[in-house]
Protein backbone atom coordinates (compact mmCIF):
# COMPACT_ATOMS: atom_id res chain seq x y z
CA UNK A 1 0.00 0.00 0.00
CA UNK A 2 2.67 2.46 0.74
CA UNK A 3 4.30 2.50 -3.04
CA UNK A 4 6.07 5.62 -3.49
CA UNK A 5 5.67 5.05 -7.31
CA UNK A 6 1.95 5.99 -6.86
CA UNK A 7 2.37 9.94 -7.25
CA UNK A 8 -0.11 11.92 -9.19
CA UNK A 9 2.99 14.61 -9.37
CA UNK A 10 4.31 12.91 -11.75
CA UNK A 11 1.40 12.79 -14.33
CA UNK A 12 -0.04 16.39 -13.40
CA UNK A 13 1.42 19.34 -13.83
CA UNK A 14 3.17 20.67 -10.86
CA UNK A 15 1.27 23.34 -9.06
CA UNK A 16 4.41 23.88 -7.03
CA UNK A 17 7.83 22.52 -7.59
CA UNK A 18 10.57 22.23 -5.39
CA UNK A 19 14.51 20.51 -6.25
CA UNK A 20 17.17 20.13 -4.44
CA UNK A 21 16.73 22.81 -1.98
CA UNK A 22 18.79 23.07 1.10
CA UNK A 23 18.51 25.80 4.04
CA UNK A 24 20.72 26.14 7.17
CA UNK A 25 20.61 28.02 10.11
CA UNK A 26 23.47 29.66 12.27
CA UNK A 27 22.70 30.12 15.75
CA UNK A 28 25.24 31.31 18.51
CA UNK A 29 26.46 27.61 19.51
CA UNK A 30 25.20 25.32 16.19
CA UNK A 31 24.70 25.18 12.47
CA UNK A 32 21.84 23.12 11.92
CA UNK A 33 21.14 22.18 8.50
CA UNK A 34 17.13 22.43 8.40
CA UNK A 35 16.69 20.87 5.10
CA UNK A 36 19.04 18.89 2.45
CA UNK A 37 18.53 18.65 -1.03
CA UNK A 38 15.05 17.97 -0.84
CA UNK A 39 13.40 17.58 -4.02
CA UNK A 40 9.26 17.88 -3.90
CA UNK A 41 6.48 18.21 -6.58
CA UNK A 42 2.59 19.03 -5.77
CA UNK A 43 -0.08 18.65 -8.19
CA UNK A 44 -2.96 21.45 -8.62
CA UNK A 45 -5.72 20.38 -5.92
CA UNK A 46 -3.42 18.30 -4.04
CA UNK A 47 -3.28 17.99 -0.27
CA UNK A 48 0.36 16.82 0.81
CA UNK A 49 0.88 16.08 4.58
CA UNK A 50 4.65 16.95 5.80
CA UNK A 51 5.12 14.94 8.91
CA UNK A 52 8.56 14.47 11.06
CA UNK A 53 9.46 14.46 14.47
CA UNK A 54 10.40 18.58 15.71
CA UNK A 55 13.49 19.79 13.70
CA UNK A 56 13.06 17.77 10.64
CA UNK A 57 13.06 21.44 8.54
CA UNK A 58 9.35 20.97 7.62
CA UNK A 59 8.33 24.35 8.58
CA UNK A 60 10.79 25.57 6.84
CA UNK A 61 10.05 24.34 3.68
CA UNK A 62 6.41 25.74 4.44
CA UNK A 63 7.97 29.26 5.10
CA UNK A 64 10.08 28.74 2.15
CA UNK A 65 7.06 27.88 0.01
CA UNK A 66 5.40 30.96 1.50
CA UNK A 67 7.89 32.84 0.40
CA UNK A 68 8.61 34.34 4.01
CA UNK A 69 12.21 32.67 3.35
CA UNK A 70 14.82 31.83 1.02
CA UNK A 71 16.22 28.82 0.50
CA UNK A 72 20.51 28.60 0.45
CA UNK A 73 20.63 26.24 -3.01
CA UNK A 74 17.93 25.05 -4.89
CA UNK A 75 14.55 25.62 -7.10
CA UNK A 76 11.22 27.04 -5.53
CA UNK A 77 8.66 27.53 -7.91
CA UNK A 78 4.63 28.14 -7.89
CA UNK A 79 2.62 27.83 -11.57
CA UNK A 80 6.36 27.79 -12.74
CA UNK A 81 7.85 30.78 -11.44
CA UNK A 82 9.97 31.61 -8.97
CA UNK A 83 8.79 32.07 -5.76
CA UNK A 84 11.08 35.69 -4.67
CA UNK A 85 8.48 36.73 -1.62
CA UNK A 86 5.26 36.44 -0.32
CA UNK A 87 2.05 36.42 -1.84
CA UNK A 88 -1.89 36.32 -1.97
CA UNK A 89 -1.59 33.23 -4.03
CA UNK A 90 -0.26 31.37 -1.13
CA UNK A 91 -1.08 31.81 2.18
CA UNK A 92 -0.64 30.75 5.37
CA UNK A 93 -1.85 29.36 8.77
CA UNK A 94 -0.01 29.06 11.71
CA UNK A 95 -0.13 27.20 15.02
CA UNK A 96 -1.60 29.94 17.07
CA UNK A 97 -4.40 31.21 14.92
CA UNK A 98 -2.11 35.28 14.86
CA UNK A 99 -5.11 36.57 14.80
CA UNK A 100 -5.34 40.84 15.50
CA UNK A 101 -6.76 41.45 18.67
CA UNK A 102 -7.11 45.11 17.87
CA UNK A 103 -9.49 43.87 14.98
CA UNK A 104 -12.96 42.27 15.36
CA UNK A 105 -13.30 39.12 13.63
CA UNK A 106 -14.57 40.54 10.68
CA UNK A 107 -11.81 43.01 10.35
CA UNK A 108 -9.45 39.96 10.68
CA UNK A 109 -11.05 38.35 7.83
CA UNK A 110 -11.11 41.94 5.88
CA UNK A 111 -7.45 42.45 6.33
CA UNK A 112 -5.63 39.78 3.50
CA UNK A 113 -8.74 40.99 1.13
CA UNK A 114 -7.69 44.80 1.81
CA UNK A 115 -4.43 43.62 0.47
CA UNK A 116 -5.68 42.65 -2.80
CA UNK A 117 -6.65 45.98 -4.82
CA UNK A 118 -9.17 45.34 -6.99
CA UNK A 119 -12.04 44.95 -4.74
CA UNK A 120 -14.60 47.60 -4.22
CA UNK A 121 -15.53 48.40 -0.35
CA UNK A 122 -18.67 45.94 -0.63
CA UNK A 123 -17.35 43.52 -2.07
CA UNK A 124 -14.27 42.63 0.22
CA UNK A 125 -17.72 42.98 3.00
CA UNK A 126 -19.29 40.03 0.55
CA UNK A 127 -16.36 38.26 0.25
CA UNK A 128 -15.50 38.23 3.86
CA UNK A 129 -19.03 37.67 5.10
CA UNK A 130 -18.95 34.52 2.61
CA UNK A 131 -15.77 33.11 4.53
CA UNK A 132 -16.74 33.83 7.78
CA UNK A 133 -20.04 32.10 7.17
CA UNK A 134 -18.05 28.84 5.61
CA UNK A 135 -16.33 28.40 8.34
CA UNK A 136 -19.94 28.53 10.58
CA UNK A 137 -19.33 31.94 12.83
CA UNK A 138 -21.63 34.21 11.28
CA UNK A 139 -22.67 34.81 14.39
CA UNK A 140 -19.36 36.09 15.81
CA UNK A 141 -18.46 38.67 12.78
CA UNK A 142 -18.23 41.36 15.13
CA UNK A 143 -16.65 39.55 18.30
CA UNK A 144 -13.40 40.06 19.21
CA UNK A 145 -10.80 38.10 18.96
CA UNK A 146 -10.37 36.78 22.70
CA UNK A 147 -13.95 36.19 23.09
CA UNK A 148 -13.46 33.41 21.20
CA UNK A 149 -12.38 29.55 22.00
CA UNK A 150 -9.24 28.13 20.43
CA UNK A 151 -11.09 25.98 17.63
CA UNK A 152 -12.93 29.30 16.98
CA UNK A 153 -9.92 31.17 16.60
CA UNK A 154 -8.23 28.99 14.28
CA UNK A 155 -11.87 29.11 12.25
CA UNK A 156 -11.27 32.30 11.55
CA UNK A 157 -7.57 32.14 11.31
CA UNK A 158 -9.29 29.90 7.87
CA UNK A 159 -11.45 32.31 6.89
CA UNK A 160 -8.71 34.63 6.94
CA UNK A 161 -6.31 32.64 4.76
CA UNK A 162 -9.23 31.92 2.55
CA UNK A 163 -10.75 35.13 1.73
CA UNK A 164 -8.53 36.23 -0.91
CA UNK A 165 -8.75 33.39 -2.63
CA UNK A 166 -5.24 31.64 -2.51
CA UNK A 167 -4.78 28.89 -4.85
CA UNK A 168 -1.88 27.15 -2.30
CA UNK A 169 -2.79 27.17 1.85
CA UNK A 170 0.12 26.53 4.19
CA UNK A 171 -0.76 25.08 7.60
CA UNK A 172 1.89 25.20 9.72
CA UNK A 173 0.18 22.48 12.38
CA UNK A 174 -2.65 24.50 12.48
CA UNK A 175 -4.91 22.14 15.07
CA UNK A 176 -1.85 21.51 17.32
CA UNK A 177 -3.35 23.16 20.45
CA UNK A 178 -6.74 22.27 20.23
CA UNK A 179 -8.49 19.41 21.68
CA UNK A 180 -9.26 16.51 20.24
CA UNK A 181 -13.25 16.98 19.75
CA UNK A 182 -12.57 20.07 18.08
CA UNK A 183 -9.98 19.58 16.19
CA UNK A 184 -12.37 16.02 15.03
CA UNK A 185 -14.67 18.77 13.75
CA UNK A 186 -12.28 20.59 12.01
CA UNK A 187 -10.96 17.47 10.14
CA UNK A 188 -14.36 17.33 8.86
CA UNK A 189 -14.72 21.34 7.80
CA UNK A 190 -11.14 21.39 6.26
CA UNK A 191 -12.21 18.47 3.86
CA UNK A 192 -15.20 20.04 3.10
CA UNK A 193 -13.50 23.50 2.44
CA UNK A 194 -10.81 21.87 0.12
CA UNK A 195 -13.04 19.57 -1.62
CA UNK A 196 -15.64 22.31 -2.36
CA UNK A 197 -13.03 24.49 -3.05
CA UNK A 198 -10.25 23.27 -4.69
CA UNK A 199 -6.96 24.56 -2.96
CA UNK A 200 -3.71 23.27 -2.90
CA UNK A 201 -2.98 22.30 0.57
CA UNK A 202 0.75 22.05 2.07
CA UNK A 203 0.05 20.91 5.90
CA UNK A 204 2.98 20.16 8.22
CA UNK A 205 1.74 17.98 11.88
CA UNK A 206 3.92 15.70 13.82
CA UNK A 207 0.18 13.64 14.06
CA UNK A 208 0.42 10.75 11.73
CA UNK A 209 -3.06 9.95 11.91
CA UNK A 210 -4.17 13.64 11.43
CA UNK A 211 -1.57 13.10 8.20
CA UNK A 212 -3.41 9.92 6.82
CA UNK A 213 -7.00 11.65 7.82
CA UNK A 214 -6.21 14.80 5.41
CA UNK A 215 -3.30 13.87 3.16
CA UNK A 216 -3.31 12.20 -0.43
CA UNK A 217 0.20 11.83 0.35
CA UNK A 218 2.05 11.73 3.30
CA UNK A 219 5.67 12.55 3.18
CA UNK A 220 7.87 12.01 5.69
CA UNK A 221 10.81 13.97 6.82
CA UNK A 222 13.77 12.58 9.30
CA UNK A 223 16.10 15.89 11.15
CA UNK A 224 19.51 16.37 11.08
CA UNK A 225 19.75 16.84 7.94
CA UNK A 226 16.05 17.56 7.38
CA UNK A 227 15.19 15.37 4.69
CA UNK A 228 12.79 13.16 2.58
CA UNK A 229 12.87 9.81 3.50
CA UNK A 230 9.60 8.04 2.27
CA UNK A 231 6.38 9.03 1.05
CA UNK A 232 2.70 7.31 1.48
CA UNK A 233 0.28 7.65 -0.78
CA UNK A 234 -3.44 7.90 0.92
CA UNK A 235 -5.73 6.42 -1.70
CA UNK A 236 -8.93 6.31 0.70
CA UNK A 237 -12.02 7.55 -0.57
CA UNK A 238 -13.08 11.03 1.23
CA UNK A 239 -14.60 12.71 3.24
CA UNK A 240 -12.18 10.60 5.98
CA UNK A 241 -13.09 9.75 9.47
CA UNK A 242 -9.71 10.08 12.01
CA UNK A 243 -11.56 7.14 14.17
CA UNK A 244 -11.70 4.69 11.03
CA UNK A 245 -10.26 1.34 11.18
CA UNK A 246 -9.13 1.67 7.15
CA UNK A 247 -6.93 4.75 8.40
CA UNK A 248 -5.35 3.09 11.37
CA UNK A 249 -4.18 0.79 8.99
CA UNK A 250 -2.14 3.18 7.14
CA UNK A 251 -1.07 5.17 10.24
CA UNK A 252 -0.07 2.44 12.18
CA UNK A 253 2.50 1.63 9.23
CA UNK A 254 3.13 5.24 8.64
CA UNK A 255 4.39 5.25 12.66
CA UNK A 256 6.69 2.21 12.23
CA UNK A 257 8.36 3.65 9.57
CA UNK A 258 8.81 6.63 11.49
CA UNK A 259 9.74 5.01 14.86
CA UNK A 260 12.20 2.77 12.90
CA UNK A 261 14.35 5.94 11.73
CA UNK A 262 14.01 8.24 14.84
CA UNK A 263 15.23 5.16 17.28
CA UNK A 264 18.16 4.81 14.78
CA UNK A 265 19.10 8.37 14.82
CA UNK A 266 18.99 8.34 18.47
CA UNK A 267 21.60 5.26 18.01
CA UNK A 268 23.97 6.45 15.95
CA UNK B 1 -20.99 51.81 41.21
CA UNK B 2 -22.75 54.37 43.88
CA UNK B 3 -21.32 52.02 46.68
CA UNK B 4 -17.26 52.90 45.05
CA UNK B 5 -18.50 56.30 44.91
CA UNK B 6 -19.61 56.48 48.38
CA UNK B 7 -16.78 54.74 49.66
CA UNK B 8 -14.45 57.86 47.57
CA UNK B 9 -16.10 60.28 48.88
CA UNK B 10 -16.22 59.58 52.38
CA UNK B 11 -12.30 58.77 52.21
CA UNK B 12 -12.08 62.04 50.57
CA UNK B 13 -14.18 63.74 53.35
CA UNK B 14 -12.36 61.92 55.92
CA UNK B 15 -9.44 63.37 55.10
CA UNK B 16 -10.82 66.97 54.92
CA UNK B 17 -12.24 66.79 58.80
CA UNK B 18 -8.73 65.15 59.97
CA UNK B 19 -7.20 67.98 58.41
CA UNK B 20 -10.01 70.56 60.13
CA UNK B 21 -9.26 68.66 63.50
CA UNK B 22 -5.48 68.93 63.00
CA UNK B 23 -5.90 73.16 62.69
CA UNK B 24 -8.38 73.01 65.75
CA UNK B 25 -6.08 71.29 67.62
CA UNK B 26 -3.59 74.89 67.25
CA UNK B 27 -0.17 72.71 66.66
CA UNK B 28 0.75 74.32 64.30
CA UNK B 29 0.80 78.19 63.21
CA UNK B 30 -2.60 78.78 60.96
CA UNK B 31 0.49 80.19 58.77
CA UNK B 32 1.97 77.04 57.89
CA UNK B 33 -1.45 75.05 58.27
CA UNK B 34 -4.22 77.36 56.80
CA UNK B 35 -7.94 75.81 57.37
CA UNK B 36 -9.85 73.63 54.82
CA UNK B 37 -12.47 76.83 54.94
CA UNK B 38 -9.81 79.49 54.28
CA UNK B 39 -8.27 77.10 51.04
CA UNK B 40 -11.77 76.73 49.82
CA UNK B 41 -12.36 80.85 50.21
CA UNK B 42 -8.97 81.20 48.15
CA UNK B 43 -9.83 79.36 45.38
CA UNK B 44 -13.23 80.85 45.56
CA UNK B 45 -12.26 84.21 45.22
CA UNK B 46 -9.30 83.81 42.94
CA UNK B 47 -12.15 81.91 40.52
CA UNK B 48 -14.35 84.92 41.15
CA UNK B 49 -11.54 87.53 40.07
CA UNK B 50 -10.48 85.72 36.95
CA UNK B 51 -6.95 84.98 37.86
CA UNK B 52 -7.18 81.20 38.38
CA UNK B 53 -9.03 80.26 35.39
CA UNK B 54 -6.93 82.46 33.87
CA UNK B 55 -3.33 80.87 35.55
CA UNK B 56 -4.89 77.36 34.64
CA UNK B 57 -6.11 78.40 30.73
CA UNK B 58 -2.25 79.43 30.37
CA UNK B 59 -0.58 76.58 32.41
CA UNK B 60 -2.94 74.09 30.69
CA UNK B 61 -1.93 76.05 26.89
CA UNK B 62 1.69 75.04 27.66
CA UNK B 63 1.37 71.71 28.65
CA UNK B 64 -1.14 70.49 25.91
CA UNK B 65 1.52 72.15 22.93
CA UNK B 66 4.83 70.95 24.67
CA UNK B 67 3.34 67.27 25.14
CA UNK B 68 2.13 67.78 21.52
CA UNK B 69 5.14 68.33 20.35
CA UNK B 70 6.78 65.54 22.60
CA UNK B 71 4.20 62.94 21.14
CA UNK B 72 5.12 64.41 17.42
CA UNK B 73 8.88 63.85 18.13
CA UNK B 74 9.14 60.97 20.49
CA UNK B 75 6.74 58.32 18.33
CA UNK B 76 8.60 58.87 15.31
CA UNK B 77 11.76 58.67 17.25
CA UNK B 78 10.62 55.92 18.79
CA UNK B 79 10.07 54.00 15.86
CA UNK B 80 12.94 54.22 14.58
CA UNK B 81 14.78 53.03 17.53
CA UNK B 82 12.72 50.08 17.85
CA UNK B 83 13.34 49.35 13.81
CA UNK B 84 17.04 50.02 13.20
CA UNK B 85 20.18 48.81 14.66
CA UNK B 86 21.67 52.22 14.04
CA UNK B 87 19.08 54.27 15.36
CA UNK B 88 18.76 52.44 19.16
CA UNK B 89 22.61 52.44 19.37
CA UNK B 90 22.66 56.49 18.53
CA UNK B 91 19.11 57.90 19.31
CA UNK B 92 17.96 55.12 21.99
CA UNK B 93 21.29 55.31 24.05
CA UNK B 94 20.69 59.31 24.08
CA UNK B 95 17.04 58.91 24.80
CA UNK B 96 18.28 56.25 27.72
CA UNK B 97 20.76 58.81 29.07
CA UNK B 98 18.60 62.00 29.35
CA UNK B 99 16.12 60.37 30.60
CA UNK B 100 17.33 59.79 33.69
CA UNK B 101 17.96 63.37 34.04
CA UNK B 102 15.38 64.89 36.21
CA UNK B 103 14.04 67.70 34.34
CA UNK B 104 14.31 70.66 36.18
CA UNK B 105 17.88 70.40 35.31
CA UNK B 106 16.86 71.45 31.89
CA UNK B 107 15.77 74.86 33.80
CA UNK B 108 18.98 77.15 33.92
CA UNK B 109 20.22 75.18 30.39
CA UNK B 110 16.64 76.83 29.38
CA UNK B 111 16.63 80.00 31.09
CA UNK B 112 20.46 81.37 29.49
CA UNK B 113 19.32 79.24 25.98
CA UNK B 114 15.83 81.34 25.89
CA UNK B 115 15.73 83.78 28.67
CA UNK B 116 12.58 84.79 30.54
CA UNK B 117 10.09 83.20 27.29
CA UNK B 118 8.08 81.33 26.49
CA UNK B 119 10.10 78.76 24.32
CA UNK B 120 12.34 78.25 27.64
CA UNK B 121 9.37 76.80 29.22
CA UNK B 122 8.25 74.80 26.25
CA UNK B 123 12.00 73.30 26.10
CA UNK B 124 11.72 72.08 29.14
CA UNK B 125 8.60 70.18 29.06
CA UNK B 126 9.66 68.54 25.40
CA UNK B 127 12.55 67.65 27.44
CA UNK B 128 11.15 66.13 29.86
CA UNK B 129 8.74 64.43 27.64
CA UNK B 130 9.77 63.47 24.76
CA UNK B 131 13.12 60.82 26.10
CA UNK B 132 10.69 58.75 28.10
CA UNK B 133 8.29 58.59 25.67
CA UNK B 134 10.83 57.37 22.79
CA UNK B 135 11.82 54.43 25.32
CA UNK B 136 7.75 53.51 25.88
CA UNK B 137 7.50 53.62 22.00
CA UNK B 138 10.35 51.76 21.53
CA UNK B 139 9.49 48.68 23.96
CA UNK B 140 6.28 48.62 23.00
CA UNK B 141 6.95 48.24 19.00
CA UNK B 142 9.41 45.51 20.64
CA UNK B 143 6.82 43.40 22.45
CA UNK B 144 4.82 43.21 19.80
CA UNK B 145 4.63 39.55 19.24
CA UNK B 146 6.69 38.71 16.02
CA UNK B 147 3.33 36.08 14.68
CA UNK B 148 1.57 38.93 13.85
CA UNK B 149 4.41 40.43 11.71
CA UNK B 150 5.04 37.22 10.43
CA UNK B 151 1.12 36.45 9.62
CA UNK B 152 0.89 39.74 8.19
CA UNK B 153 3.62 39.27 5.92
CA UNK B 154 2.80 36.29 4.87
CA UNK B 155 -0.49 38.04 3.40
CA UNK B 156 1.43 40.61 1.68
CA UNK B 157 2.41 43.30 4.09
CA UNK B 158 5.00 45.34 3.49
CA UNK B 159 6.65 48.75 4.30
CA UNK B 160 3.99 51.16 5.57
CA UNK B 161 1.07 49.46 5.57
CA UNK B 162 2.84 47.14 8.18
CA UNK B 163 3.71 50.12 10.21
CA UNK B 164 0.59 51.44 10.37
CA UNK B 165 -2.08 48.20 10.24
CA UNK B 166 0.42 46.45 12.24
CA UNK B 167 3.34 47.63 14.86
CA UNK B 168 1.46 50.44 15.77
CA UNK B 169 -1.75 48.92 16.60
CA UNK B 170 -0.48 46.03 17.94
CA UNK B 171 1.93 48.08 20.12
CA UNK B 172 -1.23 50.21 21.30
CA UNK B 173 -1.25 49.09 24.79
CA UNK B 174 1.86 50.10 25.51
CA UNK B 175 1.92 53.31 23.54
CA UNK B 176 -0.86 54.79 25.60
CA UNK B 177 0.94 53.57 28.79
CA UNK B 178 3.85 55.58 27.83
CA UNK B 179 2.10 58.55 26.74
CA UNK B 180 0.51 58.26 29.98
CA UNK B 181 4.12 58.31 31.64
CA UNK B 182 4.99 61.08 29.12
CA UNK B 183 1.55 62.99 30.25
CA UNK B 184 2.81 62.64 33.76
CA UNK B 185 6.30 63.77 33.10
CA UNK B 186 4.91 66.78 31.21
CA UNK B 187 3.00 68.17 34.30
CA UNK B 188 5.76 67.38 36.44
CA UNK B 189 8.72 69.10 34.04
CA UNK B 190 6.04 72.16 33.46
CA UNK B 191 5.27 72.97 37.15
CA UNK B 192 9.58 72.71 37.86
CA UNK B 193 9.75 75.09 35.04
CA UNK B 194 7.20 78.16 36.10
CA UNK B 195 8.27 77.83 39.41
CA UNK B 196 11.44 78.88 38.54
CA UNK B 197 11.08 81.00 35.43
CA UNK B 198 9.44 83.76 35.91
CA UNK B 199 7.76 85.62 32.39
CA UNK B 200 5.75 87.99 31.39
CA UNK B 201 3.61 86.17 28.50
CA UNK B 202 1.13 84.68 31.27
CA UNK B 203 0.97 83.60 34.70
CA UNK B 204 0.21 80.04 35.17
CA UNK B 205 -0.31 78.02 37.94
CA UNK B 206 3.48 76.82 39.06
CA UNK B 207 3.98 81.05 38.93
CA UNK B 208 1.08 81.04 41.58
CA UNK B 209 2.35 78.57 43.57
CA UNK B 210 5.55 80.54 43.47
CA UNK B 211 3.94 83.47 44.51
CA UNK B 212 2.36 81.95 46.95
CA UNK B 213 5.43 81.06 49.18
CA UNK B 214 6.69 84.85 48.45
CA UNK B 215 3.90 86.25 49.92
CA UNK B 216 3.75 83.52 52.92
CA UNK B 217 -0.08 82.56 51.54
CA UNK B 218 0.07 79.20 52.36
CA UNK B 219 -3.91 79.24 51.66
CA UNK B 220 -2.93 80.14 47.96
CA UNK B 221 0.19 77.28 48.07
CA UNK B 222 -2.66 74.45 49.13
CA UNK B 223 -5.04 75.57 46.87
CA UNK B 224 -2.75 75.62 44.12
CA UNK B 225 -1.73 72.33 45.05
CA UNK B 226 -5.30 71.24 44.59
CA UNK B 227 -6.14 72.12 41.32
CA UNK B 228 -2.85 70.76 40.10
CA UNK B 229 -4.10 67.18 41.42
CA UNK B 230 -7.68 67.86 40.19
CA UNK B 231 -6.53 69.25 36.61
CA UNK B 232 -4.41 65.64 36.76
CA UNK B 233 -6.76 63.77 37.54
CA UNK B 234 -9.61 64.99 35.36
CA UNK B 235 -7.20 64.91 32.79
CA UNK B 236 -5.97 60.60 33.40
CA UNK B 237 -9.81 60.18 33.88
CA UNK B 238 -11.49 61.93 30.71
CA UNK B 239 -8.75 61.64 28.04
CA UNK B 240 -7.00 58.31 28.86
CA UNK B 241 -9.45 56.27 30.94
CA UNK B 242 -11.72 55.51 28.00
CA UNK B 243 -9.15 54.90 25.67
CA UNK B 244 -7.53 52.41 28.17
CA UNK B 245 -11.30 50.82 28.38
CA UNK B 246 -11.90 50.33 24.63
CA UNK B 247 -8.18 48.60 24.76
CA UNK B 248 -8.99 46.21 27.59
CA UNK B 249 -11.97 45.10 25.96
CA UNK B 250 -10.99 44.94 22.63
CA UNK B 251 -8.12 42.96 23.75
CA UNK B 252 -9.34 40.78 26.77
CA UNK B 253 -7.32 42.44 29.57
CA UNK B 254 -10.41 43.61 31.53
CA UNK B 255 -10.45 43.01 35.39
CA UNK B 256 -12.83 41.94 36.87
Amino acid sequence: MASPEVNPAKTVPSKLVLEHVSKCFQTRSLKVQALDDVTLHIAEGEFVCLVGPSGCGKSTLLNIIAGLERPDRGLVQADGKDIVGPGPRRLMMFQEAALFPWLTVLGNVLFGLKLNTGLSAAERREKAEYFIELVGLKKFKHSNVHELSGGMKQRVALARALAPTPTVLLMDEPFGALDALTREQLYGDIQRIWSQHRKTIVFVTHNVREAVCLGDRVILFSPNPGRIREEFAIPLPRSRDINSVDLARYSTEITRVLKGYVQTEVAG
Amino acid sequence: MIVRWLAASLFFMLIVVAWHLAVEAHMWSPLLLPSPFSVFEYLRSAAADGTLVEATGVTVQRLLIGYGLGILVGLPLGLLTASSRWCQDTIGVLALGLQTLPSVCWVPLALLWFGQTEASLLFVVVMGTLWSLIIATDHGVRTIPPIYTRAARSMGSTGLHMWTHVVLPASLPFLLSGMKQGWAFAWRSLMAAEIFVTILTGFGLGHLLHYGRELNAMDQVIGIMLVIVVIGLAVDKTLFAPIERFLHRRWGTERQ
